[in-house]
């Protein structure tokens, strides 16, 4: 159905020829523990209680909460852009029908696709379209909402159903950046949440629930439930609890650790689609010497660290990019360092610590996987001398202060991408950019990622976005661990669970069996 | 009369005392409010215009005064980490703590008044003995490690209540309740064993005086002693002691519903208290301050009542 | 001393808590295993003759980690009942001693603490302060003040007007060494009953504390941090939550049993 409306020109070839490299998208794989029931035949209706770990953002703004990756996986099941990713990380017409680009690529026009609503009933105009990216991109105020859309010089319509879109400089992997979300005209998304996705928004209890219900007038394929309910459940244990008990019906991004507890549910293993690291400040001390960096790589195992905090499932990293964006990742980075604690400990005193140093991971208390990891890491550090102190502290103020406001040492955390754009993943690394929270400069990572974004060359581009992960890995930018296995856990009567490339929970495609 | 009007007028000071200094605890803690708010749009214009429009200029004893009015009518000011009023924060999770804590402070009362009379009574005994150790035991127990072992045990072993299976009061009353039960029996236990503890020695210290003795030489039974002219006095202490433990219970409540996760004020304290929230941690505390100090005059209104001797004093 | 003997509740108590900190000595020099040492091929064993009380989800043996977690409790229970025994006993000393205004506004305050639940207090104190092993000593600490202070004043009150002080003052010793040589010994016995009760909350308060992570971070080893993170195992290695929290349980315990022994609460 969506492949009728597949227009192309060949100047988006190249994306989705990226994403069909991303076709080996992980499927069910049973983890030894439990034989997962073959789904029976699906039912319509019916609803569901989803236990997540992380309160969504204070705001449900689809254009302000572009960087809480929890957030955003659930707005993508009210919120629809002009183009959304489906589950093999293809970009499929969503609001627009179709969509061609001019050759220099800085020009894309869109074509609406008839008959979308909006969840108040009211059909989407080229006027909606017009107001949200101007609005996303921040066309009148000078400030973009979205990063993704900074590029955009000019949205217009150029008659009821056409709208151009003009940029600042090419962009090639501009499309996996227009799934930005279209709100109502004149609308302020504080006030009332209102997109096209399958589900509407209905309730929020803060640090409770959030309740969606289906959207009868979808365009595209309907939801097969009609009521889900996201119970906010921020104690992992918990979540566990509430799970083997039966309370919550089916959870995501669980740990290795939290399976065998849950025998009472299928389990399906994906990738998380992150890249889990311990992520440095690299502008203080003493994080600011590459030599201290590299101690840390040689020192913390990330194979051993894998075993100790995930069981032995995940995927080691060595650099910012995952298996999922096919032809980018490099997997002759992933053991760039290898354990080599007699190394480590000439690097230290080589840059003035010969006797190790103390230091704090801040890491988010509600995400088992990370805290995990910082303890693994904590006790591989003790043999070179080096005390990590680990900081639990709440996801907001994790996301306030050590993110946003960069005061941190050292963190473990994920990074996810918004898109199948290896920009996604590398732009937060350049100097300046208001996204590099751990403050890496290097001006040949400068050079090589702007070579890489400013030619329309798919060859010249991978090559370059390449050289750019390796200097990275020879940086030390930070000690990467790995892309984390990400646990499905669903009651015995639920199926239709369609992993993503990317951080995303589809929850239209789940129906109940019985 | 003039006793409840002086005791009532204490009340009163006491409240606003009370609200003067959580509000000044919190002010202690640096923490601007716009930074969190504000994320990467932040700018020093818009920090600015927002804390003006926070009230965050005005001096201290307004921005005291605001928000005593605000608390006082029932708008206690905007939650930082949400930006939506405290009010809408708070909606529901009050109702939650309120039912957890009578429902544990009831089931106090149930256990503690029996227990303590059946250890009084059968003093000396095996029973009795027995009885004390048992009570020792559960005086120990936290509660948050009771509500563990009822999880393990109740909840995934026998699988008499589903955990974390809370359902809202909008569900049906009696479900609500019977959610409650374990986490309500996990605070009351320690609680109650305490206040059998306390039932009993008042009783063994009332049994020695004289007009028990007088009883005794009429030709009454220990029992009938006991329950005709023992108890009334000796529930005195306990009285008191049950009015100020509903404090124990809201502040009970705050740990346990970390483990069977209710959505009650003690989640939203801890994660206020992480994020910062000070206007959410503020009116909670002041909402338990309120409640502690509320308790203690109904005591001693009570124990008046009951009690005439008290008025002497 | 020996006449607390003859008490069936102190000879228990002293029993529990001896052995308490006998394996918490013994702990300090030798566990079985190192308590931090991790192994990815042992997680979440059952109780067995290698590692007694099984091993957690890192592998690390459950027995040395609560002998470990237990001193530590201990240690903060410790540190926290010094700072409120001090303070308490100069501030009492004090205004038991002088009376008049100060006095009674300061017990007045002390008598408003103590109506509060001490754990709401205590979350406060790490708002203003902040989490970590530190902090948490300095709010328990604080918050003990007042109940030692509230009994050092009454004690010193009921001393002053006795006998041998008034001879003291006969004799032209000075307030101070009346108050710290003459009187303090004399209130010891009132003392140690609630040191002991001191010692009890401060235990329960450092264990719950932990397990809302408002306490002791990690690496620090803590009882109540252990439970929490034994929780989510419940069911796969319920023995991980119920050997910690019987160590919390035979703490709290043996400090109680002592303090009723010697007439306390």
């Amino acid at each position: 159905m969506k492949k009728r409306f597949v227009a192309v020109l060949l100047a988006l070839a190249m994306v989705l020829a990226l994403a069909a490299c991303t076709g080996n998208k992980p499927g069910p794989v049973d983890p030894g523990t439990v034989e997962p029931d073959a789904p029976g035949e699906p039912i319509e209706g019916g609803e569901i209680s989803v236990g997540l770990y992380n309160d969504l953002d204070a705001s449900l703004d689809p254009h302000m909460s572009s960087s809480s990756a929890a957030t955003r996986e659930i707005l993508f099941n009210i919120f629809e852009g002009l183009v959304k990713p489906d589950s093999d990380g293809n970009l499929v017409p969503a609001i627009a029908e179709s969509y061609s680009a001019n050759a220099g690529a800085d020009e894309y026009t869109f074509k609406l696709r008839q008959g979308v609503k909006f969840h108040n009933g009211k059909d989407v105009t080229a006027d909606d379209v017009v107001y949200s990216l101007s609005r996303a991109a921040g066309l009148e105020t000078g400030e973009p909402l979205v990063s993704d859309v900074a590029g955009i010089e000019s949205v217009t319509k150029t008659d009821g159903t056409t709208i151009v879109i003009k940029l600042k400089k090419p962009d090639t992997e501009f499309l996996a950046h227009i799934t930005t979300a279209i709100i109502p005209e004149g609308h302020d998304p504080l006030s009332e949440v209102i997109g096209t996705g399958p589900f509407k928004f209905v309730s929020r209890v803060v640090q409770d629930n959030i309740v969606l219900e289906k959207f009868d007038e979808y365009w595209g394929e309907p939801a097969h439930l009609d009521k889900v309910t996201l119970k906010i459940i921020e104690n992992s244990e918990t979540l566990v609890m509430s799970l083997r008990g039966g309370s919550v019906d089916m959870a995501v991004r669980l740990n290795a650790s939290q399976i065998p507890t849950l025998t009472n549910m299928n389990i399906l293993e994906g990738s998380s689609n992150i890249v889990q690291a311990l992520y440095l400040n690299n502008a203080v001390k003493p994080f600011d010497d590459v030599r201290v960096r590299q101690a840390l790589c040689y020192a913390i195992d990330k194979h051993e660290v894998i075993d100790l905090a995930s069981d032995g499932y995940g995927t080691a990293l060595g650099s910012s990019m995952f298996p999922a964006f096919g032809k980018y990742f490099m997997p002759e980075l992933t053991d760039y360092y290898t354990k080599d604690i007699d190394k480590a400990k000439e690097l230290l005193a080589e840059a003035g610590y010969p006797d190790g140093f103390e230091f704090t991971i801040t890491v988010p208390s509600n995400m088992k996987m990370h805290v995990d990891v910082a303890q693994a890491i904590e006790n591989l550090l003790q043999p070179v001398g080096i005390t990590a102190h680990i900081d639990q502290v709440e996801w907001a103020t994790w996301y306030s202060d050590a993110y946003q406001g960069r005061k941190f040492e050292a963190t473990v955390i994920g990074m996810d991408a918004h898109g199948v754009a290896a920009s996604d993943l590398l732009a937060r690394f350049v100097s300046g950019s208001a996204k590099n929270f751990i403050n890496f400069n290097s001006p040949a990572y400068d050079a090589a990622y702007n070579a890489a974004v400013s030619t329309i060359d798919d060859a010249e581009q991978t090559a370059r976005f390449k050289e750019c992960e390796t200097i990275l890995a020879e940086e030390a930018a930070n000690v990467y661990i790995q892309d984390g296995a990400s646990f499905v856990a669903m009651a015995k009567d639920l199926g239709g669970f369609e992993f993503y490339p990317l951080y995303v929970l589809d929850l239209s495609k789940i129906y109940r069996t019985k | 009369m003039a006793y409840v009007i002086k005791k009532t007028g204490v009340l009163i000071i006491s409240l606003v005392l009370i609200s003067l200094l959580a509000f000044l605890a919190f002010q202690i803690i640096p923490a601007d409010p716009t930074t969190k708010i504000l994320g990467t749009d932040y700018t020093p214009e818009k920090a600015e215009a927002l804390r003006e429009q926070l009230g965050l200029n005005d001096p201290l004893p307004a921005r005291y005064l605001n928000w005593l009015k605000g608390l006082i009518s029932g708008d206690p000011g905007i939650s930082y980490s949400y930006f939506m009023p405290v009010k809408e924060v708070m909606q529901g999770k009050i109702q939650v703590t309120a039912a957890l804590s009578l429902f544990s402070w009831v089931l106090v009362m149930l256990f503690s008044i029996p227990m303590g009379i059946i250890l009084a009574r059968f003093q000396g005994g095996h029973l009795e003995r027995t009885g004390i150790v048992l009570n020792q035991v559960f005086m120990a127990v936290p509660p948050f490690f009771l509500g563990m072992l009822f999880t393990y045990l109740f909840g995934l072993v026998l699988q008499w209540f589903t955990p974390g299976g809370y359902v809202p009061f909008s569900a049906g009353f009696g479900k609500a309740m019977g959610y409650l039960f374990f986490p309500a029996l996990a605070i009351a236990i320690p609680k109650a064993a305490k206040t059998a503890k306390l039932l009993r020695s008042s009783i063994l210290n009332e049994m020695n005086k004289d007009y028990v003795r007088t009883a005794y030489s009429r030709g009454n039974s220990r029992w009938a002693v006991l329950r005709d002219h023992v108890l009334r006095n000796a529930m005195l202490p306990v009285i008191t002691y049950l009015a100020m433990s509903l404090a124990d219970t809201v502040a009970g409540s705050i740990i346990v519903e970390q483990v069977f996760a209710l959505p009650g004020l003690g989640r939203l304290l801890l994660s206020s208290i992480g994020n910062r929230d000070f206007p959410v941690a503020q009116c909670i505390v002041v909402i338990i301050a309120f409640i502690v100090i509320f308790m203690n005059y109904l005591a001693d209104i009570v124990t008046q009542y009951v009690d005439p001797r008290v008025r002497l004093n | 001393m020996k006449h607390y003997l003859k008490d069936k509740n102190f000879k228990a108590g002293l029993i529990i808590t001896g052995l308490m900190v006998l394996v918490i000595l013994i702990g300090l020099f030798w566990t079985p295993y190192d308590p931090n040492a991790m192994s990815g091929s042992e997680k979440l064993q059952g109780p067995s003759a290698a590692h007694w009380f099984g091993t957690d989800n890192f592998g690390r043996d459950i027995f040395s980690r609560v002998v470990q977690g237990a001193g530590a409790t201990f240690l903060i229970a410790a540190a926290t009942v010094a700072i409120g025994l001090v303070v308490g006993l100069i501030i009492g000393g004090l205004t038991g001693y002088y009376g008049g205004l100060l006095d009674e506004i300061l017990m007045r305050i002390a008598d408003s603490i103590l109506a509060f639940p001490s754990i709401l207090l205590a979350l406060v104190m790490i708002a203003i302060l902040g989490k970590g092993k530190y902090n948490i000593i300095l709010a328990l600490g604080l918050l003990f003040i007042p109940s030692f202070a509230r009994i050092v004043r009454t004690e010193v009150a009921k001393q002053k007007n006795t006998d041998y002080v008034r001879n003291a003052k006969l004799m032209g010793a000075g307030d101070m060494r009346i108050l710290f040589i003459h009187i303090m010994p004399n209130i010891i016995p009132v003392l140690l009953s609630s040191v002991a009760i001191g010692f009890n909350n401060a235990v329960l308060s450092e264990a719950s504390m932990s397990y809302l992570g408002m306490g002791v971070q990690p690496p620090d080893p803590s009882l109540g941090r252990m439970l929490s993170e034994a929780q989510g195992y419940l069911f796969q290695a319920p023995w991980y939550a119920i050997f910690t929290g019987v160590a919390i349980i035979l703490l709290i315990l043996g400090f109680g049993l002592l303090s009723e022994g010697m007439g306390g609460e």
